[in-house]
């Protein structure tokens, strides 16, 4: 692709391997070359966090256009462009930018000794114990050597010996042998989340990262070190020497801890999470997520899961099949009309079980209808103080106007015999201020849960259901993003997605729905609901897209923005 | 009066002028602010604040002052860097950080004559627009630092610092700043990082050009001691008449530190290229030890490529080359530059031929690995690296193939790291090697495997065969 010299006025030309292409004024050229399919390695450069171009590995060779004397008309090449003198000194592509007519060679023999150099620099004192690090598979050590290293090492010496199996903080432990000394944790935290608890003390090829000797790396965006560590340096507590990370199989989907919405992958396998980190996403999580939130997935592994659907005979619950218990639940359930029936649903719901509660209460014509309000510690960063990831949802797929305003006039009518039966999806009402007397004069009490609960135990009939990374659907975040949770693992036993749940329920109470599978319910929601106007299921994609405009902001994505401004961080 | 820091009365060779060390060892001379007044000292800011600022950068413009730390880079251009239209604050920093090995001419000036780096300081202040001054000075000069700091006091006193300074409307403090023992704080970025209380990691350069993005991301200036006494001279003789002392491109006086296997070693302030090498060593310091022979010279200190005796190099002269030899180098920044090494900071290490050269270059290698700051991958693995091969050959246990491994870590390191002590540390292994390789292969060859160097002597290769 040649670039014209007219295509606007913030493009400039750049010439990588010998091909021009035209890129924005200020780009880096690690950037460039990126956009050029001229992948340039790097340890220390991170779009997110500024550049201090310590590790040397994004060496590449530059030329400059002469500076022809005035009058001077400049030597033209074949394409028109000025012919390019090249600096004999190599530069590093991370925090360089492009200047219009700038060469940059990626493949010379200079650029490769130069990353052939520093690979065997990082590796002469590095221990080499590739078969029991946690990061063998996603090593960017392991990869660039492949690529760039030596087959032999000419290493002679002993190497020096550093600090191992640091516990630097509750969750992280610290192989200084294996740290390059990239500055990415010590940066993140110092720029991202204002802890500057990283630090390197002494000097030379005996330089250590550390954290200060009074503190404690347990900020509660810790786990984002691990991430960017491109080595095996940083280690989780909560995944080291689980799992090797190639076998593990990798699922595109969010965290529902909090409204925030966090873009996810979900590493699994053989029916088992073993790990959740943070997916790129701009508009909401920036790279990042919260340690709470990436802890969530051990909930599923609770051992009082739900596996099998029950109905309670006497005092005593025993397991029946599914179409059992949908039979009764919609029995009972259809023998309450109007203002003795009430749903307590909840925000932790996707839009189709949402929607698919809505069309339920078409039918069974409940009085009230009304999620639980879930109020926690937000914080400046990502952590929403909404710990439902669903409640804009709620809003517009079940109406609710004020979460969780209406569960004290359902308490007040149950003691007062008006409400006699209760629908509760996904929520413990025990925890929610109900009490058990409460409960145990209703005459009928379906609900579903995940894990068993003290509202699991009064209820008449009891519907398990899946965890958030074991079932698909929609949510809407705290602003106002519609974007999707996807299936990383089956749920455990006889459990269901809760969408099939309810739309057995649907199918019991009112006969056929015209749904067969969950995209369906999004199509009907979607002719329904004018927010899902021409959206589909598959067309919200991996990063959401917007479809309320909430009037709220992300301050962690709004800093990020200015120090792209600034020219400090790529973004 | 009897202070052990001065040979007080020991006079300056006669082929010396002294300019910048026209008071130390001088009879009846001290430190004091009124000495140095009674000598006229301070006359040259009267002059300069006389001056338009703009006025006094172009004098040194003309004087072709070149930096006498290391690089040799023109101060009164570097000076120029300053954005025009800056409206933060200018900082000017004077590096007293003299810690290349081989060097040692700031510190006298600090000891004997700190009034005269005073009033440099305060001449190149006003020229640059700074308002705050800096002398960054290192940890192991204690008593310097006392000094400087007495010396301020008296300068404060006597109403040339804070405001209103010679009833102008110049004001300046100067602050000294101690460091904490680490080499790279020389670097003028690492040292503006360690002013500002971090860790003295050199910036990357660009975007952060000290005269653009320094102290505290203000404009700041960064000149050597002597550097900035030279300021005061050029006030005091003109731009002009300063360039004519010593040689074009390369004028002014500069102070050569002499150390190593010479009769007399010791500073000599000379007239740049207007000596030769061979008059530095036989004349000035008395020729080589008796009964020995010159083998090598570090030039400009030991970061300075090594020059070996008996080898030709090809200089300009005028429109004309010309083929001279190891003694006839002329000490200035060109011809040190055009035979392939530097005049650097001034410090010359004469060795003669009971050295060995793979001890010199470990003990130089030591230097390095201990002091590079860990910042940059080359440096940090690579100096350690090389000084780990020297070590293990004159142990006894060097191979083949080490000689290859030795030049090619070098070769791996400088031109690839943030900062020039890539350079400082790969330079003596490339050089060294490049002009003594017979003595690397003695150390690594089959026959020598295990014989080490004689512990006691650390001389010659006598116990290794050819």
């Amino acid at each position: 692709m040649v670039a014209s010299k007219d295509s606007g006025e913030n493009l400039v030309s750049v010439q990588v391997d010998d091909h021009w292409i035209s890129v924005p004024r200020g780009t880096r050229m690690i950037e460039a070359c990126k956009q050029a399919a001229a992948e340039v390695p790097h340890y220390c450069y991170h779009p997110k966090l500024t550049s201090p171009g310590n590790c040397r590995m994004c060496l590449v060779e530059m030329g400059m256009p002469p500076r022809p004397s005035p009058g001077e008309e400049p030597e033209l090449d074949a394409d028109g462009h000025a012919k390019i003198n090249w600096m004999p000194r190599p530069v590093i592509a991370c925090a360089n930018t492009v200047v219009d007519g700038m060469g940059i060679r990626t493949q010379s023999l200079l650029a490769k000794e130069c990353r052939q150099g520093v690979m065997e620099f990082l590796l002469i004192n590095h221990p080499l114990d590739c078969p029991i690090c946690d990061q063998a598979g996603e090593c960017t050590l392991q990869e660039y050597s492949v690529e760039h290293g030596n087959g032999q090492s000419r290493f002679l010496e002993s190497k020096v010996k550093k600090p191992k199996n640091v516990e630097i903080g509750p969750r992280i432990r610290l192989d200084d042998e294996r740290c390059v000394l990239c500055s990415r944790c010590v940066r993140f935290s110092k720029e991202v989340v204002d802890d500057d608890v990283f630090g390197f003390v002494d000097r030379g090829s005996h330089s250590v990262l550390t954290v200060h000797p009074d503190r404690k790396l347990e900020n509660n965006y810790s786990l984002n070190t691990v991430d960017i560590c491109p080595v095996g340096a940083l280690t989780s507590n909560d995944f080291r020497f689980k799992m090797r990370v190639w076998f593990m199989r990798e699922t595109k989907s969010l965290c529902t801890g909090c409204a925030r919405g966090c873009n996810t992958v979900v590493g699994s396998r053989e029916g088992k999470i073993y790990r959740q980190s943070p997916r790129e996403n701009n508009d909401v999580n920036s790279a990042w997520m919260c340690d709470t939130g990436r802890m969530e997935y051990h909930q599923l592994e609770n051992p009082a899961r739900l596996t099998e659907p029950m109905i309670k005979r006497g005092k005593k619950h025993r397991t029946v099949d599914w179409p059992e218990a949908i039979c009764r639940a919609a029995r009972d359930l259809t023998k309450f009309k109007g203002e003795q029936l009430a749903i307590i649903a909840s925000g932790r719901m996707t839009n189709e079980e949402l929607y698919l509660t809505r069309t339920l209460a078409e039918s069974l014509q409940p009085g009230v209808v009304d999620i639980v309000k879930r109020e926690g510690e937000g914080d400046d960063y990502l952590s929403h103080c909404d710990k439902n990831p669903n409640v804009n949802g709620a809003r517009k797929v079940l109406k609710i106007r004020s979460p969780g305003s209406k569960l004290k006039s359902i308490r007040k009518r149950i003691v007062e015999d008006k409400i006699k039966a209760l629908l509760v999806i996904g929520e413990d009402l025990i925890d929610c201020g109900f009490t058990e007397g409460e409960l145990s004069s209703l005459q009928c009490l379906v609900s579903s849960h995940i894990i068993a609960n003290p509202t699991a135990k009064m209820s008449h009939v009891v519907l398990p259901g899946a965890g958030y990374a074991e079932k698909r659907g929609s949510m809407i975040n705290a602003t106002g993003r519609l974007q999707r949770l996807n299936k990383a693992i089956d749920p455990p036993g006889q459990s269901r997605e809760d969408w099939e749940i309810l739309h057995e329920l649907n199918r019991a109470v009112d006969g056929c729905d015209g749904v067969t599978e969950l995209a369906d319910v999004f199509t009907q929601m979607a002719s329904t609901l004018s927010i899902f106007k021409g959206l589909s299921l598959s067309r919200i994609g991996d990063l959401g897209v917007d479809v309320m405009d909430t009037g709220e902001t992300v301050p962690l994505l709004e800093r990020e923005a200015r120090r792209v401004s600034e020219g400090l961080i790529v973004g | 009066m009897a202070d052990p820091r001065y040979i007080a009365g020991k006079k300056p060779h006669p082929r010396e002028r002294r300019m910048i060390f026209r008071n130390v060892d001088r009879s009846g001379w001290d430190a004091s602010i009124a000495t140095y007044r009674k000598d006229g000292g301070y006359r040259e800011l009267k002059k300069a604040l006389k001056m338009k600022p703009a006025a006094v950068t172009d004098e040194v413009k003309a004087s072709g002052l070149r930096g006498r730390g290391g690089a040799g880079f023109p101060t009164g251009v570097k000076w120029g860097f300053i954005p025009p239209d800056n409206n933060k604050p200018i900082y000017l920093i004077c590096n007293a950080d003299e810690s290349e090995p081989g060097t040692f001419k700031d510190r006298y000036i600090i000891h004997q004559d700190p009034h005269q780096l005073l009033e440099g300081i305060l001449i190149s202040s006003y020229a640059v627009g700074a308002k705050v001054a800096y002398i960054y000075i290192r940890e192991e000069f204690p008593e310097g630092a006392v000094i400087l700091e007495r010396a301020i006091e008296e300068a404060r006193t006597a109403k040339l610092l804070g405001k209103k300074i010679l009833g102008t409307d110049f004001e300046c403090e100067i602050y000294i700043h101690r460091g904490a023992g680490a080499y790279i704080c020389g670097e003028e970025t690492g040292l503006i990082e360690s002013l500002e209380g971090k860790r003295p990691y050199p910036r990357i350069k660009p975007p952060y050009f000290p005269a653009v993005l320094g102290l505290y991301m203000c404009p700041t200036i960064v000149n050597n001691v002597e550097s900035l006494c030279h300021v005061k001279h050029v006030m005091a003789m003109g731009g002009k008449k300063y360039a004519q002392l010593g040689t074009p491109r390369n004028t002014g006086t500069r102070i050569l530190c002499v150390s190593g296997d010479v009769q007399k070693p010791g500073y000599f302030e000379i007239e740049v290229g207007k000596l030769t090498m061979g008059e530095l060593i036989e004349d000035l310091c008395g020729g080589m030890k008796k009964g020995r022979k010159l083998k090598a010279v570090i030039p400009g200190g030991s970061s300075a490529k090594v020059l070996r005796a008996g080898e030709t190099y090809t200089i300009r002269d005028g429109d004309k080359e010309k083929t001279i030899g190891l003694p006839d180098i002329p000490m200035d920044f060109d011809s040190l530059a055009a035979c392939g090494s530097m005049a650097g900071s001034g410090g010359v290490i004469v060795m003669d031929d009971s050295r060995d050269m793979t001890w010199v270059l470990n003990n130089i290698n030591t230097f390095y690995a201990h002091e590079s700051c860990g910042q940059c991958t080359p440096c940090r693995e690579g100096s350690l690296w090389m000084k780990k091969i020297t070590d293990r050959m004159l142990s006894g246990g060097g191979v083949p193939s080490d000689v290859e491994t030795l030049v090619s870590v070098g070769n791996n390191i400088a031109g690839r790291t943030i900062c020039a002590f890539g350079e400082a540390c790969a330079w003596p292994t490339q050089s060294f090697v490049a002009k003594f390789p017979e003595e690397f292969k003695k150390h690594t060859s089959r026959r020598n495997i295990g014989k080490a160097l004689n512990p006691e002597t650390k001389t010659a290769s006598a116990g290794l065969g050819d």
